[in-house]
């Protein structure tokens, strides 16, 4: 059996645990914790992952592909590089309607391009969201190189989710010709 | 949608970069921020946008006028700031123009020799620069950014390219913390962006400037540059930040000696001999063509 690996990185409530959700056929593995009543993070979400979620998508009887979502918030981040050894590829989901983790962000990518020069492609996150901003507008901002994918995201649909993911493996597969 | 946020997380030099490059067109806002007792996702206190503190226009990614609220920004007190009228002057023309545009106006003083046409374009396009370099030194601040909103047509606007404007913020930049997040690893190459000619014509460079400039190249990282002008990390970050803002270099992973990509680990690694990476087979092409058709069918 070979399995193959994807990691969704991203900041903390940038939507990677739901992007698994979208996609994976069985329920997200999730080592998610109930944040603390009176802290900050719990205005954004009653919830965070703490080491990693988990998800998984069978091809066939041989080949299985793994989603790892990585923990958002910087007091995790020693989990960051364990999660990326071996990856296939990997996705920066980034919450287009909250420009103040725009930086982090950044910072994310270019962690996780510095363990190995993988493929990734950037997802623009919640662009349902009014507040959005547009996906060109965030590649200026987060100053993605224009041959880098940066793709409109919702991963709360599964369709949204499955492009994304289709456009990292066309990526993986233009850059082995 | 209107582009909107907090000068903390974006900043003005940020910004003139985004109009710049998207050429941009409508008015951006910047208010006083109000706390809201919330805090947002990076844990900083939330901002509600209050009274407006400034504006500035863009037109077709130029910038064409600016203003802070409660400073006179028509034509008479900008031609006085620039010491192009008297306060006396400026006193009597002010109750004789009364109700009169700042187009209509600047016709008469040119008619009347009072000042001539390019007295009022310099003297409007420093008041605007004064203000946006002023602008540059915000820290704090909600913005919103609505495209296609436009001032009165009364006003005179003077276009700006921004590319200079973005270079001399940068070296007014005294934030540290600002350029480190930034630029947070010098292990990264330079490249020049497409039509570098055409970039870079009528720009004015310091000397450091074109120093790092020459050495350009995604084979050198810009430890390496900063090494070879003998600068500190702060100065060449300060300078590429400039430069980049200003569309001038992008950052790039380093090439290795034999122009195939490195990472920034690895560059580290080779300047320091250390640290090697472990490195695996990939999957084959059949694989990812498996698991794209399997994709696919979801």
């Amino acid at each position: 059996m070979q399995t193959v690996k994807m990691v969704i990185t991203g900041p903390f409530s940038s939507g990677k645990t739901e992007f698994i959700k979208s996609i994976s056929e069985i329920d997200v593995v999730s080592t998610e914790r109930d944040i603390k009543e009176d802290t900050a993070e719990a205005q954004e979400k009653e919830q965070t992952t703490v080491a990693m979620d988990f998800g998984r998508i069978t091809v066939d009887d041989d080949l299985v592909l793994y989603l790892f979502g990585t923990p958002g918030q910087r007091r995790f981040d020693f989990m960051w590089e364990i999660l990326a050894e071996g990856m296939l590829g990997f996705i920066v989901m980034v919450d287009s309607a909250k420009p103040e983790t725009f930086r982090e962000a950044k910072s994310i990518l270019e962690t996780f391009r510095a363990y190995a020069p993988t493929p990734y492609v950037v997802a623009a996150n919640k662009q349902d969201h009014p507040d959005a901003w547009d996906p060109e507008d965030l590649r200026i901002a987060l100053r993605i190189e224009p041959e880098v994918k940066l793709l409109p995201c919702v991963a709360k649909e599964r369709d949204s989710v499955r492009d994304v993911l289709l456009e990292l493996l066309y990526t993986i597969l233009e850059e082995m010709d | 949608m209107p582009l909107q946020g907090n000068l903390r997380d974006f900043s003005t030099t940020q910004l003139l970069n985004l109009m710049n490059l998207s050429g941009r067109t409508g008015t951006l806002t910047i208010f006083e921020g109000i706390p809201t007792g919330e805090k947002d996702a990076m844990q900083n206190e939330k901002m509600a946008p209050g009274e407006v503190k400034a504006k500035v226009v863009f037109k077709a990614g130029k910038l064409v006028h600016a203003l802070l609220n409660g400073q006179a920004s028509d034509l008479v007190a900008v031609l006085n700031k620039a010491g192009k009228l008297t306060d006396q002057q400026a006193a009597i023309i002010r109750e004789r123009a009364k109700g009169t545009t700042d187009k209509a106006l600047a016709v008469r003083l040119i008619g009347a020799n009072y000042v001539t046409k390019a007295d009022i374009v310099n003297s409007i396009q420093q008041y605007t620069l004064d203000v946006v370099y002023n602008l540059m030194s915000w820290r704090e601040g909600p913005f919103r950014f609505e495209d296609n909103v436009l001032p009165d047509n009364d006003i005179i606007m003077v276009p700006i390219d921004l590319e200079n404007v973005i270079v001399e913020g940068a070296r007014r930049t005294k934030n540290d913390e600002e350029l480190l997040n930034n630029i947070p690893n010098l292990d990264m190459a330079l490249k020049f962006p497409e039509n570098p000619k055409e970039k870079f014509k009528g720009i004015h460079l310091s000397v450091e400037e074109w120093r790092v400039v020459s050495f350009v190249n995604p084979k050198n990282t810009m430890r390496q540059i900063a090494k070879a002008n003998n600068m500190s990390e702060m100065e060449i970050r300060r300078i590429v930040y400039g430069l980049q803002q200003a569309g001038l270099v992008d950052i790039v992973p380093p090439l290795g000696a034999d122009g195939k990509r490195v990472t920034p680990a690895e560059a580290q690694s080779r300047s320091t001999g250390s640290r090697k990476r472990r490195t695996q087979p990939g999957p084959t092409k059949d694989v990812v063509t498996k698991l794209i058709d399997r994709i696919k069918s979801l």
